[in-house]
């Protein structure tokens, strides 16, 4: 008799299987769980804690706030960060003091850990959300981020 | 619609009239073949996409839809690129039988399609057999998965082969019986006439629970005989490399994937004419016209593709061993006594017709 | 034992087959040299070593801060656990006072992160044992987990938010809310994995007294972590070493004494259950305070040797730290769950057949990161 009952179980729970996909079939069209990425770009925004690539934002005047004290290059674990600078004569006091020539940044080597922000005392570098950084030549994932021109803010130093 | 419909009839008629008999028979056979081959391949497309999109939405995700309006031209964009692609062999594999064996499983799944009754008269090949002849020509589909396994000189391909062997006839005896039980109602074999029958009332109404019994086994058994999941150890993409179409490449792979999607609309094409009633609409609604039968015919037999694509999308596998219990020890006796009972039930006039 | 049902044409004597690594079943690159008669298994041999990348070497050079990002990669489906055990184990050397809400904020997102890795094993279960769907349906709530990280810490998979002393930054307001919308989706989706896969007749066939360890088995082999719950050695660190604010809640640890592929199985899903039940206690009160302990910037650990042990979804994970006073490690040795519940392998597939191979690899839930390193 067990026979029997093993058939009649196994078609029951057979069917109850059944119908747990069916009912995601009927509803999938509102259901869906995935994007149509190309065409969604427009509406597509990421969170702002987002770690998309690191930036150094300018002002209007075309200045950052980056003294090139270099404890974002001592934070970073595997040497993305690479900051050339030297030592020119500050205006107003007469004193040497640190500046940046370039502030150069490996996103080809940046494993996103974010201690390099964590450490910045003047928050020079954020997170910016951009996702999409493929590029076809791998020499443009090295990137210089300030501007030609800039300097920095005055008075930053505190 | 004053369009006669025995389509080999007004072919052979037309021809008649403008060569001799002999040539135009031949070219009558000719023309009719190369329609099949058409319905083949485009049916065979078409599923594959039905197939993509149907699974899609069971995975709570749309299928393919950007080549051409909603997917159609999908599958013509895959096929253009299995054409291109290079045929590769192994060096040591028989080479005469390594480029035969996708042959055997399409010459068998053509074979198959010429004697189903779409509408009314428009049947190639209407033989007193109908039947049995089906069941035979699905043995011979077994020869090229085997041919095609030991060809390629592979331990996978060959452990594949001959799992799907042992599958495919264990599950054709279960196959023969289910459809036997049904012929018990309609004594004849031939399709035409099991259709015949059915204007009473469709055969799986006529036998009640038998003719369900029937079904029911038949659905499983047809699965395992396509090889599709929850059957498809033999191909399984988790286990051994992908069984015994391992070592084709290109055209003929597309040959054997083709082969087992129109193995799957046989198997229900074959359902719908034995219990559903091919062509016949519910309760006769459309009975004046027949050319609606093939709308009728091709809407059941996708119901039933739908019902074994919801199988696959569901149902874990089932191990080898299992897979044979299930048959030789749950659906074989099962069969043996529904035979019986729905012998008893003929020979007492308990069927059901309206 | 069944005899095989195959019938080859030539005498069945043994072969060998290698389930490379590049295969659809081993989750990773894992090489299995497989000695087969006919169908049954003979001896199963692991080949490792595909995805060293010498993260133990790195952590010689690096300072205390950089080693936890590193962590992230080992065991990449319970990230945050893992850079949790490098935090407690400098902590606790530094004999440092972590404020109560950084403990409750750890504890909550730890077991986010055991639900989300638990999540991906059940669609990846289904998926190997052949029910395709299953695959999307884990991932679907898997993904809410992840927007949810994405909003706190910024990164989805590899976390990093932890630092030695508490927290990168404080939580986002959002973070309530959403993980109790989540946690009330999550209840009604449980039961439908138990209706699509756990109740249905085949796949109890499949792993129903496939691959049976017993306790004695596991314990000597150095099983953790659910496969030893699934053969009934009580092993939970949660319980036996709390850490964190792990002796604030009450939960249940699940023991089953089958030893058979479906009692893991089950000691997984009913783990999820318990880790609903913790988040749901300790999401109402988080505590108020800081966000983190300032320490110095570069990191000295006194000299000694200091171990601490966490309860990472696979198993037990630990971090051995030898330090001579410097500011980076001599030496650190992780003690992967990953690498002990491997070595299991060998005992529980011989004289199977490849399919319950197959299942029972599924059930062992192996990151081979996690065993590399």
């Amino acid at each position: 008799m067990s026979y029997f009952s093993n058939i009649y179980n196994g078609i029951k729970t057979l069917l109850k299987g059944m119908s747990v996909t069916g009912k995601y079939f009927l509803t999938s069209r509102k259901g869906a769980i995935t994007q149509q990425y190309p065409d969604n770009r427009e509406t597509l925004k990421m969170f702002e804690r987002f770690r998309g690539e690191v930036v150094m934002p300018h002002d209007e005047n075309n200045e950052h706030t980056c003294t090139g004290c270099q404890k974002c290059e001592i934070a970073c674990p595997n040497g993305t960060i690479e900051i050339i600078w030297d030592r020119g004569i500050n205006e107003e006091t007469g004193k040497k003091k640190k500046e940046i020539d370039k502030f150069v940044y490996h996103l080809g080597l940046c494993t996103m850990c974010g201690l390099c922000i964590e450490a910045c005392p003047t928050d020079a570098i954020v997170w910016a959300q951009n996702y999409e950084n493929s590029v076809y030549d791998r020499t443009h994932l090295t990137k210089v981020l300030n501007e030609p021109g800039s300097k920095v803010k005055a008075g930053i130093e505190d | 619609m004053s369009i006669a419909i025995n389509i080999t009839g007004t072919i052979q008629d037309w021809l008649m009239n403008m060569m001799p008999e002999g040539v135009a028979n031949i070219v009558a056979m000719v023309i009719v073949a190369l329609i099949y081959l058409a319905i083949f391949a485009v049916a065979g497309l078409y599923l594959v996409l039905l197939e993509r999109r149907v699974a899609a939405w069971f995975q709570l995700r749309i299928g393919p839809n950007r080549v051409g309006f909603q997917g159609m031209l999908q599958t013509m964009a895959d096929a253009l690129k299995l054409v291109s692609k290079e045929l590769t062999g192994t060096v040591k594999a028989d080479k005469f039988l390594y480029n035969l064996a996708p042959y055997f499983v399409i010459i068998s799944s053509l074979m198959a399609l010429a004697v189903f009754p779409f509408t009314k008269e428009f049947q190639a090949f209407d033989i007193n057999i109908g039947v049995l002849f089906l069941i035979a020509i699905s043995s011979i589909g077994v020869i090229g998965i085997l041919l095609g396994g030991w060809s390629s000189n592979n331990k996978f391909a060959l452990i594949g082969a001959m799992r799907s062997g042992v599958q495919t006839i264990s599950y054709e005896l279960s196959i023969g019986l289910s459809l036997l039980t049904m012929v018990l109602i309609t004594g004849s074999l031939q399709l035409s006439e099991i259709v015949e029958v059915q204007k009473n009332g469709w055969l799986i109404i006529q036998g009640h629970i038998p003719a369900v019994i029937a079904f029911m086994i038949y659905m499983i058994a047809g699965t395992a005989e396509t090889n599709r999941a929850p059957f498809d150890m033999v191909e399984a993409e988790s286990e051994l490399g992908a069984g015994f179409h391992t070592e084709y490449s290109g055209m003929k792979f597309a040959y054997f994937f083709l082969a087992e999607f129109i193995n799957m609309f046989i198997i229900a094409a074959i359902a719908t004419t034995v219990f559903f009633g091919a062509w016949l609409s519910p309760f006769g609604i459309t009975e004046s016209i027949p050319w609606l039968g093939v709308f009728w015919f091709l809407a059941k037999a996708f119901i039933l593709v739908f019902l074994m694509m919801w199988f696959r999308w569901t149902f874990p596998r089932l191990r080898v061993d299992q897979l044979l219990t299930l048959e030789w020890k749950y659906l074989l006796p099962i069969n043996l006594v529904n035979i019986v009972i729905m012998a008893l039930i003929v020979w007492l006039n308990m069927t059901i017709q309206f | 034992m069944e005899t095989t049902t195959v019938n080859t044409n030539f005498k069945s004597e043994e072969y060998f087959i290698n389930m490379g690594p590049q295969h659809p079943a081993t989750h990773g690159v894992l090489r299995l040299l497989l000695t087969i008669d006919g169908e049954i298994i003979k001896k199963v041999d692991p080949d490792l070593g595909y995805i060293h990348r010498s993260i133990e070497k790195m952590c010689e050079r690096d300072s205390y801060q950089q080693i936890v990002h590193l962590t992230d990669r080992m065991d990449y489906l319970s990230s945050h656990i893992n850079n949790e055990a490098v935090c407690l184990a400098v902590e606790n050397a530094l004999e440092l006072e972590i404020p109560d809400r950084v403990q409750v904020i750890r504890t909550i997102i730890g077991e986010l992160t055991r639900i989300a890795s638990h999540c991906l094993w059940w669609g990846v279960m289904g998926m190997d044992v052949g029910a395709l769907t299953t695959y999307f349906y884990g991932f679907r709530d898997r993904e809410m987990i992840n927007d949810i990280f994405e909003e706190t810490c910024g990164a989805r998979l590899t976390m990093n938010y932890n630092i030695p002393g508490g927290l990168m930054f404080d939580i986002h307001p959002n973070f309530v809310n959403r993980v109790k919308e989540f946690i009330a989706h999550f209840k009604t989706k449980l039961p439908e994995y138990d209706t699509l896969l756990t109740g249905n007749v085949i796949f109890q066939k499949r792993t129903r007294g496939v691959g049976i360890l017993s306790k004695e088995d596991a314990i000597s082999f150095g099983a953790s972590g659910p496969i030893g719950r699934g053969s009934g050695y009580s092993c939970d660190v949660r319980k036996h070493h709390p850490y964190s604010a792990y002796d604030k809640v009450k939960f249940k640890e699940v023991l089953k004494t089958d030893g058979d592929a479906f009692a893991r199985y089950q000691v997984r899903i009913q783990e999820m259950w318990e880790s609903l039940s913790i988040v749901e206690q300790l999401i109402d009160n988080i505590p108020e305070g800081d966000y983190k302990i300032t320490t110095r910037a570069v990191i000295k650990l006194p000299k000694g040797e200091f171990y601490q042990k966490v309860e990472t979804a696979r198993g037990e994970l630990g971090v051995y730290i030898i330090s001579t006073g410097t500011k980076n490690p001599y030496r650190l040795k992780f003690r992967s769950p990953g690498f002990s519940n491997l070595s299991l392998l060998n005992h529980i597939a011989v004289g199977g057949k490849i399919g319950d191979l197959v299942a029972s690899m599924a059930t062992l839930d192996l990151v081979i990161p996690d065993i590399d390193r």
